[in-house]
């Protein structure tokens, strides 16, 4: 791992409404978990710093609705930042905060420098669309204009995630979970990005196709040295995937650290909790 | 001209209205500008939005020709004919070089049309993205933020599967290096004429209430790419029965008696002017 981040997030806020002097002024006292009872306002992450590392997979962890899937979707420019930091090594520099970006600029970040697989794959593939055709996407969005390179980059990299060479023209509609899982990765791996988001990539697979969908992923962070963010409510996907962890609980990171020392020592009640229930 | 219309069967704030979207649509080439698309004598998808556009335009002393897929006697140019002239009085042609405007569906003609014409194009679908974005919304910010990845998912689409960009007709265009505009359902033979076209391209979509246009001399470029470049529909060794002509776009006739397959000019004014003899 490099000295450098390579991605950094200071003072993130996401809420979603508008927010009242109530719940603004004290925050932490008068909000029942992330929401305020009285304008209904959510407060889905509240001042999350993180940083991410070359070569590094950092893993987020926490219950449901604890605000890890807004994180990355902020992070993909899914949903827009109510306020903070992001600055990316490979933009600018790293001097550009990136949510300042325009829409088009922010939209060049997520053709080249970012790949995200959704825990939903209706969301990141198109399913009309053939399998390479999917990952001829990221490519074209890059300005690749070779019909041939696009092919054989397709044909690789869906080699890559054990879809045979014979279902490549296949929608995936007509695949299973978790083949469109792996359609998924091999889309977000198109472009080489330096950083990977994963959101929940394994919820909702048999245990069998979930252990096959984190040893391919496993196995591309070995091979490509990608840095990726790993959100997921099951401790034992961090565990096995994370250098890393930060536990998230009301939109707020309660705890971080090595993800060994949180599986092994963990600070906060709730990651206590969590730890113990794996146990 | 039957007296209880106005001229040109609209009222004339309304003409005004739908010249002020043609105005906006020439100074952004290739943009679809919306606009109150009326209700008409004629069914939403039988030419509505042509037809808006040549009523609005049409003065007295106009010559109009109406072509349906390439011929000016099928029953629908035929209709449109007849509400043209009922309601204006104008006198309708089918030679393309009298026409100052010409209606058409689905042919730009064979005849180079001059500075003087206007050739307005029904349109049924004029959003190029729509089959990959369902969203009006969504696909309007791709055209403001110029994202047209979609246009060409879509022919890479076509090359996977058929292993040929399989648009036989509305195969997308960029307009002025800017917005990527659905020609019409014109045939691939047609889009290299809108480039650098000496007449105003005018393309009415009624149902979907947008118009959309190509200003004189303006680069239109058909999408493609580097290996597999735009190429037009290849008629070689093909020739009109009719009157020989090899360079236009043919039509396919096939004898049910014997099963012969012939060929003929798609566009019937241009043939019977070269029967004629009246041009080469």
């Amino acid at each position: 791992m490099s000295e450098q981040p390579i991605f950094q997030v200071k003072h993130l806020y996401k809420q979603f409404g508008p927010g009242c002097d109530f719940c603004r002024d004290e925050q932490s006292q008068t909000l029942q978990g992330n929401y305020c009872p009285k304008c209904k306002t959510v407060y889905a992450c509240n001042d999350i710093n993180i940083e991410l590392y070359e070569g590094e997979i950092l893993g987020v962890v926490g219950e449901s609705g604890s605000g890890k899937s807004t994180l990355v979707q902020c992070l993909y420019f899914d949903q827009q930042a109510t306020s903070g930091q992001y600055l990316l090594a490979r933009h600018k520099e790293g001097k550009k905060n990136v949510f300042e970006e325009t829409d088009q600029q922010k939209r060049m970040i997520r053709n080249t420098i970012l790949g995200m697989v959704y825990q939903n794959p209706y969301l990141g593939l198109k399913m009309n669309f053939s399998s390479i055709s999917n990952i001829a996407e990221k490519l074209i969005a890059a300005n690749h204009q070779n019909v041939e390179q696009m092919t054989t980059i397709g044909k690789n990299l869906l080699n890559k995630v054990n879809i045979a060479e014979y279902r490549m023209k296949e929608c995936p509609k007509n695949f299973s979970g978790g083949m469109q899982q792996r359609v998924q990765i091999a889309k977000a791996l198109s472009n080489n990005p330096p950083i990977l988001l994963l959101d929940e990539v394994t919820t909702g697979l048999d245990l069998s196709v979930q252990a096959n969908v984190l040893d391919l992923i496993k196995q591309i962070q070995r091979e490509s040295k990608v840095s990726m963010i790993v959100v997921s409510h099951d401790l034992s996907v961090i565990k096995m995937l994370a250098d890393r962890t930060i536990v998230m609980l009301n939109g707020k990171i309660v705890e971080s650290g090595l993800t060994d020392q949180i599986m092994e020592d963990p600070q906060h009640p709730y990651t206590q909790q969590l730890v113990y229930s794996l146990l | 001209m039957k007296k209880k219309f106005n001229f040109a069967f609209f009222d004339e704030g309304s003409k005004r209205e739908i010249r002020r979207s043609i105005l906006k649509a020439i100074a952004i080439p290739g943009y679809q500008v919306p606009f109150a698309s009326r209700e008409m004598p004629v069914a939403r998808g039988w030419g509505t939005g042509g037809i808006q556009l040549t009523l609005s335009c049409i003065g007295q002393k106009d010559v109009v020709k109406v072509i349906d897929q390439g011929s000016d006697e099928s029953v629908n140019a035929i209709s449109i004919k007849k509400l043209i002239t009922d309601t204006t009085d104008v006198e309708i042609t089918t030679s393309t070089t009298d026409a100052t405007i010409i209606q058409s569906r689905h042919r730009v003609p064979e005849e180079e049309l001059n500075e003087n014409q206007i050739i307005v194009l029904q349109v049924p679908t004029p959003e190029p993205l729509r089959d990959y974005e369902p969203s009006e919304t969504k696909t309007k910010i791709l055209h403001g933020e110029k994202e047209y990845t979609g246009a060409k998912l879509l022919l890479f689409e076509q090359i996977m599967k058929y292993n040929t960009m399989a648009t036989g007709a509305d195969h997308p265009v960029e307009v002025n290096n800017r917005y990527v505009m659905a020609p019409s359902p014109i045939p691939k033979f047609d889009n290299p004429k809108l480039n650098e076209s000496k007449a105003t391209i005018l393309l009415g979509a009624g149902r979907e209430k947008k118009i959309y246009a190509v200003p004189p001399y303006t680069k239109v470029i058909s999408l493609d790419f580097e290996d597999v470049p735009f190429e037009v529909e290849n008629f070689k060794g093909k020739s009109c029965s009719h009157c020989g002509a090899s360079h236009v776009y043919l039509d396919e006739i096939i004898d049910q008696e014997s099963g012969s397959v012939s060929y003929q000019c798609n566009d019937t004014s241009y043939c019977l002017k070269r029967r004629n003899g009246e041009i080469q």
